[in-house]
Parts: C-alpha cells; sequence; structure tokens
C-alpha cells in the first residue's frame, strides 16, 4: 500500500436520507489532471455523493480531502456545477451577470466586482461560445446554451477542482462538444474534474477515471480497468451491451 | 392642493409623510428579496408574528419596536427548527407558527386591557405617528438600506443559486436569518402605516411590479423602491383628502399600479402581448 496521499480522497463516505442510507461506504482516490466519470442507474446516488463530499448536505460518516486539506480549507478552489433543475430560470439576472458570479468567490466581502472581474467573465463566456448572448435574461436560452453559461461561471471561478452533476442532460449536440472539449483543455491544464454522466456510449471517449456507484461503489480506478461488461452488469443489476460501440442509453 | 398647504402647515401629516415613504422605500427594497427567494408566505407570518411582541412590550412599558424585534425573529427561528427537523414542509410550519403567533397576540392584548388599540395594530393609521416612531421608522430605514448596499453580491448569489453559494463558503443560514431580521424590521416600521395585515400587500406588489419591468436585480430594486414610495404618497393623499384610512387605500394604489403595469408593462403586458400574437396570427 502506497503511504503517497493522493490529490482527492473520499474516505468511508456514507450518506442518508431520513434515516436510509444512499451512498454506503464509498472509498476511492484520484490524482490531479484527470477527467473523472461518475457512472451508476438512476438513484444510484451519484448527486448525493458529490454534495456530500462538498459538504452540502450533512453526511453520516466518512470524510473527503482534497490535496490534504479537509473540503472546507479549499472550498474557493471549488467549481460546482450542480444538476439543472435547481436553478430559477426567471431571476432577474443576465448571463454575463451569471458568469460574474464567478468572480465572487475571491472577491472578498463588501467588494464589488470591478471592471477588469467582468472582461474577465466576457472572456469565459467568449470560451464558451456564449459571448453574443450576454445581454439576454438567462429563461431566453436553449437547454445547452444555459449549461454552457454555467460552464463559463465555473470557468470564471479559476478553480483547481470542478464538480458538474449532469452537464450534458437535455442538451444539444453541439452544446455537449463545446462543453466536453473545454474539460478536456481544463484536464490538461492539470484541472482534477468530477463529471456525474449517464450516457454509457461516451464514457470511453470522455473520461481517464472511472466511479461506478449504485449505493456501494462497484469500482474506481482507470476507465480501462472499471469499465468492464462484469461491473458494468454488477452495477447496473442488468446485462448491458458492451463495447461502447453498442451505444448504450441507460 | 390644500393637501400640499396642509402638508407645509401640520407636522403630524410632514411625520407621515416621511414615515410612509420611507416605509415605501424598504418595503420595496426588502420585498425584492422576499419575492426572488419565495419567501412571500415568510413575510406574512413575520408581519402577524410580532402582535404579542408589541402586546408584551406594551406591558413591560418599553417602545413595542423592542418586543416586536424579538417575537418576529423567535418566530423565523421557530419556523425554521420545525421545516429542518421534521418531515413537516416549510409552508405548513410557516402557518403552524404564525398562527399561533397571532392567537396568542390577540389574547395577550385583549386580557391585558391594555390602551392598545388593536384595529390600529392591525391595520394601521399614519396619521398618529410621534416622533419618537419617526426615529425609529428612519434608524429601520437607514439600516437595512446599508445592510443591502454593503451585502448585495452576498445577496444576489444566495438569493439566485443558494447551492453555488454555499459550495463557494458562503453562510447562507446566517444570510437567510439576516434577512428575516430585516424583514422583521422592515415589519415593525410598517405597523403604523399600513398595519399588521397589510404589511404583505407593501412588501409584495411593489416588488413584483418591479419584477414584470426588469431583467436585472439592481434596477428591480430601485423600482421596488419607487412604486413602494409613490404608492404611500398617493395612498397618504388620498386618504387624507377624502377621510378614507391610510394603510388600505396605499394598498390599493400599489394594486393598481401593478394591475397596470400588468396590463401594459412593455416586455411582459398581457395587452402587448395579445397584440403580438395577433399580429403573428394575421402575418
Ligand atoms: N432530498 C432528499 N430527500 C430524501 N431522499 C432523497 C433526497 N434526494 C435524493 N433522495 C433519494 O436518494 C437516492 C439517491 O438520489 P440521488 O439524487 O443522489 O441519485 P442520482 O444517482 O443522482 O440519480 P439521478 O441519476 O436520477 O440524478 C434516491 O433514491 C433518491 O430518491
Ligand atoms: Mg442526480
Amino acid at each position: 500500500m502506497s503511504v503517497i496521499k493522493r490529490t482527492v480522497e473520499f474516505n468511508h463516505l456514507t450518506v442518508s436520507y431520513y434515516g436510509n442510507e444512499v451512498v454506503r461506504d464509498v472509498s476511492c482516490s484520484f490524482d490531479t489532471g484527470n477527467l473523472i466519470g461518475i457512472v451508476g442507474p438512476n438513484g444510484a446516488g451519484k448527486s448525493t455523493m458529490m454534495k456530500a463530499a462538498l459538504g452540502l448536505i450533512p453526511k453520516d460518516d466518512g470524510h473527503v480531502e482534497i490535496a490534504g486539506e479537509p473540503i472546507h480549507r479549499v472550498r474557493k478552489e471549488i467549481a460546482y456545477v450542480p444538476q439543472r433543475n435547481n436553478i430559477d430560470w426567471d431571476f432577474p439576472i443576465l448571463v454575463k451577470d451569471v458568469v460574474l458570479l464567478g468572480t465572487y468567490p475571491h472577491r472578498g466581502i463588501f467588494k464589488r466586482p470591478r471592471k477588469k472581474d467582468r472582461e474577465w467573465a466576457m472572456q469565459c463566456l467568449e470560451r464558451v461560445g456564449m459571448e453574443d448572448f450576454c445581454n439576454r435574461q438567462i429563461a431566453e436560452l436553449s437547454g445547452g446554451q444555459q449549461q454552457r453559461v454555467f460552464l463559463a461561471r465555473a470557468l470564471a471561478q479559476k478553480a483547481d477542482y470542478f464538480f458538474l452533476d449532469e452537464p450534458f442532460v437535455g442538451i444539444d449536440v453541439g452544446s455537449e462538444e463545446v462543453i466536453i472539449r473545454i474539460l478536456k483543455q481544463l484536464r490538461d491544464q492539470g484541472k482534477t474534474i468530477f463529471v456525474v454522466h449517464h450516457d454509457l456510449s461516451k464514457v470511453e471517449n470522455y473520461f481517464d477515471d472511472l466511479i461506478l456507484i449504485n449505493k456501494e461503489l462497484y469500482g474506481a480506478g482507470p476507465v480501462n480497468k472499471v469499465f468492464q461488461p462484469e461491473n458494468m452488469e454488477r452495477c447496473f443489476k442488468m446485462r448491458i451491451g458492451l463495447p461502447s460501440s453498442l451505444g448504450v442509453e441507460v | 392642493m390644500e393637501f400640499f398647504q396642509d402638508l407645509m402647515a401640520y407636522e403630524f401629516l410632514q411625520k407621515a409623510f416621511i414615515t410612509s415613504i420611507m416605509v415605501g422605500i424598504i418595503c420595496g427594497v426588502i420585498g425584492s428579496f422576499i419575492i426572488l427567494r419565495g419567501m412571500a408566505l415568510m413575510g406574512d407570518a413575520i408581519s402577524h408574528a410580532v402582535l404579542p411582541g408589541v402586546a408584551i412590550s406594551y406591558m413591560l412599558g418599553i417602545n413595542f419596536f423592542y418586543g416586536a424585534v424579538v417575537t418576529g425573529v423567535l418566530t423565523s427561528l421557530g419556523i425554521g427548527a420545525i421545516s429542518q427537523n421534521s418531515r413537516i414542509k416549510n409552508d405548513s410550519s410557516i402557518g403552524i407558527v404564525f398562527a399561533a403567533m397571532f392567537a396568542l397576540g390577540i389574547i395577550l392584548i385583549t386580557s391585558a386591557q391594555s390602551a392598545i388599540d388593536l384595529t390600529q395594530i392591525l391595520f394601521g393609521n399614519v396619521l398618529s405617528v410621534r416622533t419618537s416612531d419617526v426615529i425609529v421608522t428612519l434608524v429601520v430605514g437607514v439600516v437595512v438600506l446599508l445592510a443591502v448596499y454593503l451585502f448585495y453580491k452576498e445577496l444576489l448569489v444566495s438569493s439566485f443559486d443558494e447551492t453555488m453559494a454555499a459550495a463557494y463558503g458562503l453562510k447562507v443560514r446566517m444570510i437567510h436569518y439576516g434577512i428575516m431580521v430585516l424583514l422583521t424590521l422592515v415589519t415593525v416600521a410598517s405597523l403604523q402605516t399600513v398595519g399588521v395585515v397589510l404589511v404583505i400587500a407593501m412588501l409584495i406588489t411593489p416588488a413584483a411590479t418591479a419584477y414584470l419591468l426588469t431583467n436585472r436585480l439592481s434596477t428591480m430594486i430601485f423600482l421596488a423602491a419607487f412604486f413602494g414610495a409613490a404608492s404611500s404618497v398617493i395612498g397618504l393623499y388620498v386618504s387624507f383628502t377624502y377621510n378614507l384610512p391610510s394603510g388600505p387605500v396605499i394598498v390599493l394604489v400599489a394594486t393598481a399600479i401593478f394591475a397596470f403595469m400588468f396590463l401594459f408593462s412593455p416586455k411582459q403586458g398581457v395587452v402587448g402581448r395579445m397584440l403580438q400574437s395577433n399580429r403573428r396570427k394575421v402575418a
């Protein structure tokens, strides 16, 4: 057993809602500069695991360390993009101001965003190809465009660790390509990115590492080791046509 | 014009004027956050829950302001405690706590045989404002406006995306209770202008009107403050001129402004949209 700590460590993470365990004793660890997929069937506890890891909901047991520090010490280095459904799309806010929110974590209390923050927000919007939409209200965008705006906000945070919950659900192919390209660029810059993901056909294409979860951990590590038919079938409790060339949606 | 001559001449009218403008402004500002955070019911709850505080203050012989703030804050803590520690949803726990507080308030006031006029607290009477009340209102106004100015960034991000705010380390629970405290202060300041029962209208209606008109929070807050103040001034004028109760008149003015914008606002107006869809059908 190696004693060298890896960059992101989940240790015995256990979470329950009203006494009902939904994540049980999950331990795994990853190095920086990786794009990590989190895969499992509906209701497997993927979102729960991510939220508990970030300290957004209470956990029963376990802890998560990033770069040897507990989460609460490294919050500002983390960008989290939640599943789309908990945003009020009618909120009076423009696209460029959503992205500007990404600069808030590094602006102290009482301090307003400056001109250079606004410029930086625009650069992030350009990176996701949404600069022409900067003065729209956020409800006036397609699902894919909205997801790109939230990625731009995460970019604006200049974080080292990214946690994205189902960024590809309900979006167009073009947006998906833009987003995965940027995530791979970030990875190549040495960022560490966790992505909850549904579409098994893309797993090998998109990710370096994989977390296979269905309440308990069914595998964690490099994609080529974890993404094996026997693992997938155990996790999804059903026969799944692999390899990925079959393009199975679960 | 008689109103304006009287305004120059009578101190009580000047006090009413200043108080109601300030109340209109701060109700608009806090109301903007109340409607965006989906806390309208909470606003109603707090306004009713200050009643026992007013009664207890009277018994202790202190300014009703202190007791009202204490019971207002206790109520919001109680509601939070119930909905976080049980499966009872937030709106139900609001219903439980605020009805209880209101009932308690009515019993305290009637059994204390106090000189407090229940009608006046329930429906307000801005013409009876004393100098000490004007000062309380102005102090509350300054506190509220300063707090919103200083914490604007945090209020914006936590109202729009609380999860993100929590993820980067903002104390979102503290912000929530901070807003509850401000809400309580605003409610207490509004007691004499519009009364307990109608405060909710001053919180919601001007802010909702502003919400129809803009896509930016900062603009919404300014517009809401403007509509709130305008409702107060026009309402005061009408109530004075025609000898009608001030609170209800102010509320109806705010409602009239809302109705107008609802029908005719450039973007969201019902009439505008109907015309547009007709044009589309014709084309
Ligand atoms: N707030 C909650 N209260 C109670 N139970 C919950 C809550 N959130 C989720 N659950 C339950 O916990 C389990 C895991 O939910 P979670 O949202 O983490 O799954 P998921 O893997 O993200 O699913 P999906 O693929 O549908 O997003 C589910 O059975 C769900 O019903
Ligand atoms: Mg989920």
